[in-house]
């Protein structure tokens, strides 16, 4: 009863009365009104003296203890063991798709007699919840950790990146589905085109923005353009596939580390930045048609190199910034710092010296644009000039989430800075280029 | 009304639009809109299989019907929000103020801690697939014409998107996102309701009393009335969306006969001595037979690929053609089943044929290839084969049902008051918490203080009115039981028009309107305000007012002005009608010669003639009056 969520006076009136959460019950109020229901769990928010009720017409009530003036026992809760779904599988798919849960709420369903949403991940739930699969893939999955996008860190980046190895080894799928939370998938994503630099299939991060546990949700259609993409696509690379628009009808696959979340809520949020995406899929013909024909074939080989350092730091210049902020980062032990600067790739210019200063004492500094789109440039200004004189890194056209994870997947392989920078400079996984062309930028889109 | 000696029982629940300054979970307009929409998108719904197949079959076929949906919005008046690419926002206080006072007016318990849930909707009217819903109250009860009728519960709810256009072809369905999120009073009452006219009264005095709080949407669609209706023996049976009083008693009482009809058919079938084993559901392709028909129906489906299927029902000639309803049978039964589940257009079955292009001679031929005996019957649909043997079977089941009566479900109401069917009945509303809102605490000290902001009762209303602007008990009377009590005061004051021009309005001109069939439904309260207006102004003369509703109601887009304009209805001003009389009386010098006074009701008549509608009559007849003495004196 105690994680029941209510207040001592509620747990009380219950246990005095007999009854516990789940039961069947009548309460009589002290105004004469009857009300018969289940006894639910409090919502983490509210008033946690009112008793939460589920009426028979499917309404939830909160009433408050001083109204109630009896509570009888109608029925007892039968415990409910959570049923497991089975699956209808008649699947004659030949390719086989594994998939990694980690969280987030692309997969769960609801129990309208509790409101309460359950996540499900077997590969039989899979099928019972999105019939379509059964055409595209023999699914495997397996969770390995179920954490808020928000919580992530490069050690999980790490364990994604040694569970894809293992799968790929043991299980030789045509590809990987990686389920994940949104706002933190692009990190992800990214450190993965840097984990994971040859592979025999591509690795497709996935998840929902509308959850799963509503019939408009974006979850199942994602899934089936992730399996598809798993299964069909040429390219050997961590991508993203999520809606290509407001409209269920085309999904898009990004390059991880060119991906970026532009958007809180809308199912479309992600977008390429600096280039376009890798390819659309037609989630009903089934169709995956690429938009490029550059990309990392598939290898027989696994060249994975899953460490991270969580000794490097992403920081946003705004134009009151304390240079001190920087020097924080020395103190505590960096490597490495990406510097989220402005325009062409400045800060003011009071920070040059201490930026200067930790290139110095062994830190890398990197320079990213906050502006996203386009190339870090600092020749044009003397700031710029100046900054590069003191050791800062430009970044090119990298995304400034995806030049820290990198600097954090570099200072995973090397503790040396002369060895770091080279590596830094290197383009892995597509995630920079020198030609910038007119059809990258929104503004090439929105209007023809 | 013999058809009503057996016990009904009838409850109804009233869904009223509010006029809030925005929608219940975002801050776009509370507006319907004409205009042509600025954007589209398309979406898909779905449950899981395992989810719906046991639970809900209304649900389940229309996610089997594999729907997409387009939906239209405005840059100015549909946000994120209603298109499901952002989380709702806290509910909209002004609404559930509104909700709380309606309880509080009906003595309701209000619930101390406020839920917003989901209910699973999903043939698209919601971009969500739920409809966001409040328990705001229950335990209420109001009193109409002595008779305490239980007010079960309030509720709070986001109106649903409107239906703009079905594509068949494309399996798409065409709504438009201006309504979704506006919000919503839901009362229903008990199922104590016993006569179709008292079912009219208790959705009168509900009515009334939610237009007695101000805030609310009057006019065509704000207000829909669904009514459960069971005759003894009979189902209950939901009819959705009565848009106006008037025809709530009509369609209970078309609803009543329904059934009883329908448990006459049972009873008829008992003493034909047939059973549900006596219907087969085999059905025999006929299309060989209808190579050189005359039929269009059955023409142009053959011509594109399609099959004649038949289906033989034994035992049933002259049931398929037995009136259930006025101008509907047995047969449009079967036919809106077979619509409903097969998408076809329609079926013939033998108790209407031959006809509709179908010949003597084929309906012999199905006979002798059916087999069919003195008794029989059969049924025939045009379609794809797949869609022909589908709409078979919807046809057959339905057979089958009747056999044990009246089958439950939900009907719509059509505007002549019978009712056809809409869905089978859902299963249990499957409802969850909508956790993206919290739970709303309701203070004693808020609703202390909304029990000092409550309006007078309508009975007051009334009296008020009566005195205040001297109407006779007659009118008062008929105004308190037309839907416009609220919008009689706004009128008079509005306008400055007489009172009891409006008050004849709105209840005696509208109703005769009504009788001779004219569509007043759709007249806007801008309409009516604006005639008026002209009438106040003289610029219309009170008796043209129904000629003007009536183009008014025919043509709903042309503006008041144009319609005067139009029907030369034009008040005259007074010089235009004395220099009018001045020429007749010119005309007949000679007849006012000699009748001298007495020349005044031919003249009368005469210029009557000319000036109808166009001038009030008294004002005529002073200008004959004066302008005749004067010509004799002269």
């Amino acid at each position: 009863m105690e994680d029941s969520g209510y207040s001592p006076r509620v747990r009380e009136l219950l246990e005095s009365n007999s009854v516990k959460v789940f039961d069947l019950v009548s309460v009589q109020l002290k105004d004469g009104i009857n009300l018969r229901g289940i006894i639910l769990p409090r919502p983490s928010t509210g008033e946690r003296d009112a008793l939460v009720l589920k009426l028979e017409n499917g309404y939830n009530v909160g009433i408050l203890v001083d109204r109630i003036k009896e509570i009888r026992l109608e029925e007892e809760a039968h415990v409910k063991q959570e049923q497991i779904l089975e699956s209808t599988r008649k699947t004659l798919a030949k390719a086989k798709v594994h998939f990694i849960g980690t969280g987030g709420t692309i997969a769960s369903r609801v129990d309208y007699a509790t409101g309460a949403v359950y996540p499900y991940f077997t590969a039989e739930e899979l099928y019972s919840m999105i019939p379509e699969l059964e055409e595209i893939a023999l699914i495997e999955s397996e969770t390995i950790f179920n954490i808020f996008s928000e919580d992530m860190t490069p050690s999980q980046w790490s364990q994604i990146a040694r569970k894809i190895k293992q799968v790929f080894e043991q299980n030789a799928p045509a590809g990987v589905v990686v389920a994940h939370g949104t706002d933190t998938m692009h990190y992800s994503a990214s450190a993965i085109a840097f984990a994971v630099q040859k592979a025999p299939g591509p690795i497709v991060f996935t998840g929902a923005q509308r959850s799963s546990d509503r019939p408009s949700s974006d979850a199942s259609l994602n899934v089936i353009g992730a399996t598809i993409t798993a299964v069909d696509a040429p390219f050997a690379e961590s991508v993203i596939v999520m809606h290509g628009s407001v409209n269920d009808d085309k999904l898009l696959v990004h390059r991880g580390v060119r991906a970026r979340k532009m958007h809180t809520s809308r199912r479309d949020a992600f977008i390429s930045i600096n280039e376009l995406p890798l390819a659309s899929v037609d989630p009903y013909s089934k169709k995956l048609s690429l938009l490029t024909k550059e990309y990392k074939q598939k290898s027989n080989d696994l060249e994975v190199y899953p460490e991270f350092s969580e000794k490097v730091a992403l920081v946003k210049f705004y134009p009151g910034m304390d240079p001190s902020i920087f020097e924080f980062y020395r103190d505590k032990g960096y490597h490495g710092l990406v510097i989220e600067g402005t325009g062409l790739g400045h800060v003011n210019s009071k920070l040059i010296s201490v930026l200067g200063g930790l290139v110095k004492d062994g830190m890398v500094v990197v320079m990213a644009s906050q502006c996203l789109w386009g190339s870090i440039n600092m020749n044009v200004y003397r700031t710029g000039v100046e900054l590069l004189r003191a050791g800062v890194l430009p970044a090119g056209n990298m995304l400034p989430e995806t030049s820290y994870v990198k600097l954090s997947w570099v200072f995973g392989q090397t503790t040396e800075v002369e060895e770091a920078v080279k590596l830094f400079k290197k383009n892995i996984a597509f995630e920079t280029s020198e030609r910038n062309e007119y059809k990258f930028y929104p503004g090439a889109w929105w209007w023809q | 009304m013999t058809t009503l000696s057996r016990k009904i029982k009838c409850g109804i629940e009233i869904h009223q639009m509010l006029d809030t300054q925005s929608k219940l979970f975002c801050s776009c307009p509370t507006k319907i809109r004409k205009d042509p929409p600025d954007f589209t998108f398309l979406r898909r719904l779905r449950l899981a299989r395992s989810e719906i197949g046991e639970i809900d079959p209304a649900a389940l076929f229309e996610f089997e019907k594999g729907l997409q949906f387009l939906y239209e919005g405005y840059n100015d008046s549909v946000c994120l929000v209603e298109m499901d690419e952002e989380p709702p926002h806290p509910t909209n206080m002004e609404a559930l103020t509104i909700a709380l006072k309606f309880a509080l007016l009906v003595n309701a318990r209000i619930i101390d801690e406020i839920h917003v849930m989901r209910k699973i909707v999903i043939d698209g009217s919601n971009t969500t697939g739920f409809q966001r819903t409040m328990l705001v109250a229950v335990g209420g009860s109001i009193n109409v014409k002595g008779k305490e009728i239980p007010i079960e519960t309030i509720c709070l709810e986001e109106d649903a998107a409107r239906k703009i256009d079905e594509r068949k072809d494309q399996q798409t369905v065409i709504y438009r996102l201006d309504r979704l999120g506006i919000p919503l009073i839901e009362v229903a009452t008990g199922p104590v309701i016993e006569s179709p006219e008292e079912a009219r009264e208790v959705a009168h005095y509900i009515g009334l009393l939610l237009r007695s709080l101000g805030k609310v949407k009057r006019g065509l669609g704000t207000i829909r009335q669904d009514l459960n209706i069971s005759v003894e023996g009979g189902a209950r049976v939901e009819v959705k969306g009565v848009q106006y009083l008037d025809l709530i008693p009509l369609v209970v009482e078309n609803e009543v006969k329904r059934q009883v009809k329908l448990l006459e058919i049972r009873d008829e079938l008992v003493a034909r001595g047939l059973s549900v084993t006596d219907i087969l559901f085999e059905p025999v392709d006929v299309s060989k037979y209808f190579e050189k028909t005359k039929s269009k129906v059955a023409r142009s489906a053959l011509e594109k690929g399609g099959v004649a299927l038949a289906l033989k029902l034994k035992g049933f000639k002259g049931i398929l053609g037995k009136e259930i309803q006025p101008g509907r049978r047995f047969g449009t039964e079967l036919a809106d089943r077979a619509r409903y589940w097969a998408r076809v257009g329609g079926i013939f079955h033998s108790d209407e044929l031959p006809g509709y292009g179908i010949s003597e001679e084929e309906v012999k031929i199905l006979s002798e290839v059916l087999s069919l005996g003195e008794n029989d019957a059969f049924v025939l649909v045009f379609d794809e084969r797949e869609k022909a043997l589908k709409a078979l079977e919807a046809v057959y089941k339905r057979v089958l049902e009747a056999f044990s009566g009246v089958p439950e479900e939900t009907r719509a109401a059509n505007t002549d008051g019978t009712t056809r069917f809409m869905r089978p009945r859902p299963g249990k509303a499957r409802m969850y918490p909508e956790t993206d809102i919290r739970p709303i605490v309701i203070s004693s000290q808020l609703i202390e203080k909304l029990k000092g902001e409550l309006p007078e009762p309508p009975e007051e209303t009334l009296k008020r009115l009566k005195k205040h602007y001297g109407l006779s008990d007659v009118l008062a009377q008929q105004l308190f039981s037309s839907e416009y009590l609220f919008f009689f005061e706004e009128l008079v004051q509005e306008t400055g028009v007489q009172p009891v021009i409006a008050a004849t309005l709105l209840t005696n001109t509208l109703k005769s309107l009504r009788r001779e069939g004219v569509n007043v439904e759709v007249l806007e309260e801008e309409h009516i305000k604006k005639v008026l207006k002209a009438v106040a102004e003289n610029k219309l003369a009170k008796e043209a007012i129904p000629e003007v509703l009536r183009a008014l109601a025919e043509n709903p887009e042309s503006s008041v002005e144009d319609v005067i304009e139009k029907l030369s209805l034009r008040g005259l001003t007074l010089q235009e009608l004395e220099r009018l009389v001045d020429e007749i009386i010119s005309e007949r010098k000679q007849l006012i010669m000699e009748k001298k006074e007495k020349a005044f009701s031919p003249i009368m008549g005469i210029v009557m003639e000319k000036v109808r509608g166009k001038i009030d009559g008294k004002i005529v007849a002073e200008v004959v009056r004066k302008k005749i003495t004067e010509a004799i004196s002269s």
